[in-house]
């Protein structure tokens, strides 16, 4: 048993760390670091085009579309790297969501349409699946689409959508077909977001903050060549758009950087004259989180390993999403407690050196936004029969 | 990066995977328990046939050279059958400090005794006071007469009324709490002044409170320099700490299997219980918890192998810590899942969870370790 990586690694993970250290400068970090205020859009953009100019905006595609033709051992390395250097990931709803739908199930067209400008950040997806009446239960979406001539007409309601303020295109399930199973009749759409009929509209979190919307469909009107594969057909597709979502969402680099931050604010924050990293109250909560995120460290790099020897990963893996979660939160809350009063203030009428502490917001909303984490991507609860039933056969 | 286990460790992992399953049913270690011995001397005689008992020696001694690893891979099975035999206290812990050991005179005399089954040790470092801090030594060796007097009183000695031999600690010098000063003996249990009393423990092992008077060694029975003892023990505490998990691991991958099964057959208001989501979260979090566990050992056995002996040391504490609250969890849910079949004597899951218990303790509980780990980590 080792964890060495070959030499050939290591040289990778070199260029991958100089690369990050050069081009992720501090003004990029500080305009990535809200990560939902009005700097962010143009922020993001302009950092997956450095990728892009890199070759490394898409290591998940195959090369002939635009990927990088890295092993799954570099691939680990890159992510690795990235969350250790605090760099955000790529907005995933196009490079990661919708593109890899459209290179396996779309035609020759959609691709030459679509996957130049996700590669290039020049269009902004969202996703558009939950519907107020399907969250957990999905397939329980009534979105409708109509055949009428060469269109489809879309009525319906698409919720919790991030980022379709920005979007510029939405991926959308829609029901097609009544009167058979739920599963069946959906189909996978591509919409523009500037079709008439489509209004979006805010929702404000519990951080404050603006980053989900309500997308509503009246008469909207799809051409006929924007359907993804066979129509009624698109419960299959999104299904294999949903591992691929799974996969990555342990974060374990993030969290282990998260942890190291929050250690050298304990060491700053002080309680009765001793530093709080010093109280052994403190210090068990922080190594309640440190131990688990040790263990789930080397759970996902058993998952890799499997894969990377070509294997399908084993009954781990499902677990990654439930206890990734679970840690960020952790972590998260941890950091909040740490900001004691400081954690309550609200930016609007003051900033940090006014307040006098400096990551209390940071620590309010990354709590507050972070409940979400343990709810999207499919919930833990969900994670949990999932598990039950494919892993434990019960 | 790798997490297979070699060949090599598959077949002995396989050879004590098949011993359990062919031999060592639940009510052959039943009636193994019962005895006078409390263990089964046929078995360990098979033990030694088999190779198990020179896993981890050098083979200059006749020992097979494994690692940590092959130990693991062993124990992993010994704990999917509770064996009751003493391999952890004699082979892992005892044996260990022998291999660590630079005396070796006496690895040449021990050693090949260990392996050939005819010898079975067991460390004596408890103390009523102690707890769980090693260094905390009252047991006295005095110099006299080119040698030690030894005088003390040793507490739950793992299997101490079956060992042959002790590797005692005592102070030679400092005081009672200090590092420095604790010495390790290879006392003979027929010395003059050696005194056992064995008693049973609730996960049908054995243990002894062993008295020292006036107990005469020589300097030749000492197993490092003297007042050196703890840094030997450093030395061989994480591969202790990480056989024990591997123990740990088997049985809690026991348990859960066990008690999956049972909700398929278990029937309740018409249905297997097994189709309740109340149920099958908690087993869920059961599997989660078996699978970090897994992952906290294979971290500490992959650490094993590189020089970085801070690390391997937050490793082992975390995984001992990690086996304690996973354990816990998985024992109670094991029983609670079962209902009242689970709290029954006549059922193997209590016997299970008796033995995850008495893990548990065995050489620092999850706090004391957490608390370890906390220092490593956090009081720079």
């Amino acid at each position: 048993m080792d964890i060495k990586f070959s030499a050939e690694d290591l040289a990778f993970r070199d260029e991958v760390r100089e690369f990050f250290a050069t081009e992720y400068d501090a003004v990029m970090a500080a305009k990535l670091s809200g990560s939902q205020g009005s700097d962010y859009k143009p922020a993001i953009v302009a950092w997956q085009k450095k990728l892009h100019a890199k070759g490394w905006i898409a290591p998940g595609w195959p090369v002939e579309y635009g990927g990088t033709d890295w092993s799954a051992t570099q691939k680990f390395i890159y992510e690795t790297e990235r969350g250790l250097a605090g760099i955000p990931d790529v907005v995933p709803f196009g490079l990661k969501m919708v593109a890899p739908v459209i290179y396996t199930f779309g035609t020759e067209e959609q691709k030459a349409k679509f996957l130049p400008r996700i590669l290039e950040s020049e269009d902004w997806w969202c996703q558009g699946y939950s519907e107020p009446g399907a969250g957990s239960d999905l397939a329980a979406l009534n979105t409708t689409a109509e055949y009428a001539g060469d269109d489809y007409i879309v009525n319906g309601r698409k919720i919790w959508t991030t980022f379709a303020q920005y979007a510029d295109w939405i991926f959308c399930l829609v029901r097609t077909s009544k009167g058979m199973r739920k599963q069946q009749g959906i189909s996978f759409l591509l919409i523009d977001m500037n079709t008439p009929g489509i209004t979006v509209k805010p929702i404000v979190t519990i951080d404050g903050k603006h980053s989900l919307n309500e997308v509503l469909f009246e008469d909207v009107k799809v051409p006929m060549a924007n359907l993804i594969g066979e129509q009624d057909k698109g419960w299959t597709y999104a299904k294999a758009l949903l591992a691929h979502e799974r996969t990555g969402m342990a974060e374990i680099a993030d969290s282990t950087r998260s942890l190291d931050a929050l250690k050298k604010r304990a060491s700053a924050e002080i309680n009765g004259g001793q530093a709080m990293i010093n109280d052994p109250v403190f210090q068990m909560r922080l190594s309640d989180i440190e131990m688990e995120l040790m263990a789930l460290e080397y759970t996902e790099l058993r998952v890799f390993a499997s894969m990377a020897a070509g294997g399908m990963p084993g009954p781990e893996s499902s677990l990654l999403k439930i206890k990734g979660t679970e840690i960020t939160q952790a972590i998260q809350e941890l950091q909040l407690q740490l900001a004691a009063d400081y954690g309550g203030a609200l930016p609007h009428d003051l900033n940090a050196e006014q307040l006098g502490h400096d990551f209390a917001f940071e620590a309010r909303g990354k709590y507050m936004y972070g409940r979400a984490a343990t709810i999207y991507g499919g919930s833990n609860e969900v994670q949990r029969n999932v598990i039950a039933k494919a892993v434990l056969g019960l | 990066m790798n997490f297979d286990f070699t060949e090599e460790q598959t077949m002995i992992k396989d050879s004590v995977s098949r011993f359990v399953r062919d031999e060592y049913d639940f009510d052959t270690r039943r009636s193994i328990i019962e005895s006078d011995d409390g263990i089964s001397r046929k078995f360990w005689t098979m033990f030694a046939e088999l190779g198990w008992l020179s896993v981890p020696f050098a083979e200059e001694y006749g020992g097979f050279g494994g690692s940590v690893e092959d130990i693991a891979a062993v124990m992993e099975e010994l704990g999917k059958g509770i064996v009751v035999e003493p391999y952890a206290s004699t082979v892992v812990v005892f044996g260990g400090l022998l291999s660590a050991s630079d005396n070796s005179a006496l690895k040449e005399e021990v050693i090949p005794t260990v392996i050939d089954g005819s010898c079975m040790g067991s460390f004596a470092c408890v103390e009523a006071q102690s707890r769980y801090e090693l260094s905390d030594v009252a047991t006295t060796a005095v110099a006299a007469d080119g040698g030690y007097t030894i005088n003390g009183e040793k507490t739950v000695v793992a299997n101490g009324g079956t060992a042959n031999k002790f590797v005692v600690s005592a102070r030679t010098s400092g005081g009672q709490f200090d590092r420095d000063g604790v010495s390790l003996f290879l006392v003979d249990a027929s010395t003059a002044g050696v005194d056992v009393k064995s008693y049973k423990m609730m996960d049908g092992l054995s243990a002894a409170t062993v008295t020292f008077k006036d107990v005469v060694v020589t300097e030749s029975q000492l197993l490092n320099a003297a007042g050196e003892g703890m840094a030997l023990i450093d030395q061989v505490m994480p591969q202790i700490l990480m056989a024990l998990s591997a123990e740990a691991l088997g049985i809690m991958a026991t348990l859960n299997t066990l008690t999956v099964e049972y909700t398929k057959v278990r029937q309740q208001f018409d249905t297997p219980i097994s189709s309740f989501q109340a149920l099958q979260h908690r087993m869920v979090d059961t599997f989660m918890a078996c699978e970090q566990t897994k992952s906290m050992l294979y971290r500490g056995l992959c650490q094993a192998g590189e020089d970085d002996p801070e690390a391997l040391s937050k490793s082992v504490h975390a995984l001992k810590a990690t086996v304690a609250r996973y354990g816990r969890l998985v024992g109670e849910e094991a029983i609670q899942i079962h209902g009242g079949i689970g709290m029954t004597d006549e059922l193997n899951v209590g016997h299970y969870v008796k033995r995850l218990m008495m893990i548990n303790v065995s050489f620092g509980d999850g706090d004391f370790h957490q608390k370890k780990f906390n220092q490593l980590a956090y009081s720079a």
